[in-house]
């Protein structure tokens, strides 16, 4: 990086890297504000006409950029240009030029009498108020003889730019040529976003300062990181971006399963909350599920599910990935995140509250009956010896007493590793349970005393905190000495890095959001167990979250790319 | 006056798609076709966008209205059908 190298910064939403000069859309005209009658009886019928020829123009632009596209991208596009023909749009415009309006104004006023329309009736059709203004702008600007508002096709590749973009200027976004988009406002699950991950091209939102870039500075973008860096050295960012488009290519063509360079087997499991969900996860590389939150079924209920329902939907699960292992949560709430039909204390610390397996205490038998619910998925599904851990275990009799009612019921006690104290007594509370599954997000909240919510404690709450490996270490030492599996949920498990570390520690398995799958299974491919095991080692000897990253990268590298934020 | 009261069979109601549909359908004859939801204000069917003001969801009661008694059970039929699938 040169020194004049600066970085505009917004919300990545496709990682990957692009590195090409910057290209505007075009942008939109300015709307005449108000509708006056202005024109002279004799004009008025060659004002209709001169409107009736921009329409016709815009529609046929439209239709022919919908033949040369497919899908759904030509789809949108026919319905735009559809609309720029539209009879009552028609007749709604040509009424006001018949009364002496510009077409121009008529064009805004017609078209903005819909959107008001549209707007009141809200859902779907509210969503069309977007291309309803998309194709008054492109009349505006035929009619005022200006290049159409939208994506410019470029000759060579670009990185787009655009306040936001509109569904028809998505429609054709050709990947070959638009490396890159950045939008000024947006977010992650604006169109342009959506379109962006479903193209592959990396992609940020949110970058208020982007009207900085002009057209034709060369930048480089980075999706995961959120940025867009202007005067980068060119030769060291296209190897960057080549190294990336590399790294891209091998995620998706990664099918697993998980394990070490000299081939120690590591499961790679997908963390998921529903039957769609665990559908979906299924399409991943995942082995199973290593984490199947519960609590969605409970939180929009209004009165407890009952225990038929709830196997039903613990059902679908176990039925999305048959055969591999699925490890359920019971009940994961408190007064952070209320379940409506149960009356949560008022508290003043709700992370230390009455939460996870607590809850039993102020809901009676609703642990019992989720253990129940899966008891019976398991037996429908023919499943023997299903896996079922709980959350915020923090005394060695909440293990025990959770384990005798899983078994009771030929189920698979485990617990979460949460709360230091399991930690500190891992062997004790080993003793009591078959495996553990380390909660890396709330073992670090509770081990800094450190919200994990506020962003100024975010140094604090990073799971590299050297006090934070060292209880993961302990946890894992029990399960080596116990010779039970002890496994990682939550954003460590998902950090390639920290995952060689975590495996290093002893850790078996590593659960994770599905689209990190075959990022962290890549990365575990390229170390040895014996490399894993010497980095943890000296990572666990360093005082730094920086040393601890530093010493992790310079032994395991360079074949580690780490996707954690500095 | 041919006249025809129908259901919409479309999921997601006379929406962008069906909406389009039936424009492309009535655009077809000569004569007026006329669609009214409670005796309100009716519209033209050549119209989509004005055939999405109606807000007209899945399960509502449409009239279609129309000198012309093909067009009305040609248009009646598209409404009662699921266009969107």
């Amino acid at each position: 990086m040169i020194d004049n190298a600066s970085a505009i910064t917004g919300t990545g939403v496709v990682s990957g890297l692009a590195y090409a000069p910057a290209l505007w859309v075009n942008p939109e005209p300015e709307l005449a504000s108000k509708y006056e009658a202005l024109l002279v009886e004799d004009v008025r019928d060659a004002e209709a006409e001169r409107w009736k020829a921009a329409a016709e123009m815009v529609a046929a632009r439209l239709f022919q950029r919908a033949a040369t596209g497919s899908g759904a991208a030509a789809d949108v596009l026919s319905a735009t240009a559809a609309l720029a023909g539209d009879r009552g749009l028609q007749r709604a415009t040509l009424k006001m030029i018949a009364a002496g309006s510009t077409a121009e104004a008529a064009t805004v006023a017609a078209v903005g009498a819909f959107i008001v329309k549209f707007e009141k009736l809200g859902g779907l059709m509210a969503e069309r108020v977007a291309d309803l203004g998309d194709i008054r702008n492109r009349v505006v600007s035929e009619l005022l003889g200006l290049p159409e508002p939208g994506v410019p096709t470029p000759a060579s590749p670009i990185i787009l730019l655009a306040d936001d973009l509109a569904p028809a200027d998505t429609a054709t976004l050709d990947p070959a040529l638009i490396r890159g988009i950045a939008t000024r406002l947006g977010g992650p699950t604006s169109h342009t976003a959506i379109i962006a991950r479903q193209l592959g091209i990396p992609c940020i939102v949110a970058a208020a300062n982007l009207a900085d870039i002009v057209d034709g500075s060369v930048v480089l973008l980075d999706g995961f990181a959120g940025t867009v860096e202007r005067g980068t050295v060119p030769a060291e960012s296209e190897s960057k971006v080549l190294a990336d488009a590399e790294r891209r290519l091998a995620i998706q063509s990664w099918r697993g399963p998980g394990r070490t360079k000299d081939g120690t087997a590591i499961e790679i499991l997908a963390n998921v909350q529903d039957g769609a969900g665990a559908r979906i996860a299924a399409g991943y590389p995942a082995q199973g599920v290593g984490l199947f939150r519960t609590e969605l079924c409970f939180l929009s209920a209004q009165s407890e599910p009952s225990v038929t329902e709830q196997a039903s939907i613990y059902g679908e699960v176990l039925a999305a990935f048959p055969g591999q292992k699925v490890v359920f949560r019971t009940l994961d709430a408190g007064s952070d995140k209320p379940v409506p039909f149960v009356s949560h204390p008022d508290e003043e610390n709700p992370a230390l509250g009455v939460r996870g397996i607590r809850l039993g205490n102020v809901e009676p038998g609703i642990i019992e009956r989720q253990l129940d619910a899966l008891a019976l998925a398991a037996e429908q599904q023919g499943i023997a010896g299903a896996k079922v851990m709980a959350p915020m275990v923090a005394t060695l009799d909440e293990a025990r007493n959770f384990a005798t009612a899983c078994r009771a019921r030929k189920l698979s006690p485990g617990i979460m590793v949460e709360v230091p104290s399991v930690a500190l007594l891992a062997d004790a509370f080993m003793a009591e349970v078959d495996f553990f599954s380390i909660g890396t997000n709330d073992l670090t909240q509770y081990t800094m005393a450190a919200d994990r919510m506020a962003p100024s404690l975010a140094a604090l709450t990073d799971p590299w905190q050297p006090a934070v490996l060292a209880l993961i270490s302990l946890s894992a030492a029990a399960g080596i000495r116990s010779q039970k599996p002890v496994g990682v949920c939550g954003e460590a498990a998902a950090d390639p890095l920290l995952a060689c570390i975590l495996i290093g520690l002893g850790v078996s398995s590593l659960s994770m959001a599905p689209a990190a799958l075959a990022g962290v299974g890549i990365q575990l491919g390229e170390v040895t167990l014996s490399q894993c095991q010497e980095a943890a080692e000296a990572v666990l000897r360093t005082t730094t979250t920086e040393q601890a990253r530093a010493t992790a990268r310079e032994m395991l590298s360079p074949t580690i790319h780490s996707n954690s934020k500095e | 006056m041919a006249k025809q009261t129908v259901t919409v069979g479309s999921s997601v109601g006379l929406h962008a798609r069906p909406a389009a549909v039936i424009a492309t359908a009535a655009g077809a004859y000569d004569e007026e076709i006329l669609l009214s939801i409670d005796g309100e204000d009716p519209v033209e069917a050549t119209s989509a966008l004005m055939i999405m003001t109606l807000g007209a969801d899945f399960g509502m009661s449409v009239d279609v209205e129309s000198e012309n008694a093909d067009a009305v059970a040609e248009i009646a039929a598209l409404i009662a059908k699921d266009l969107d699938s």
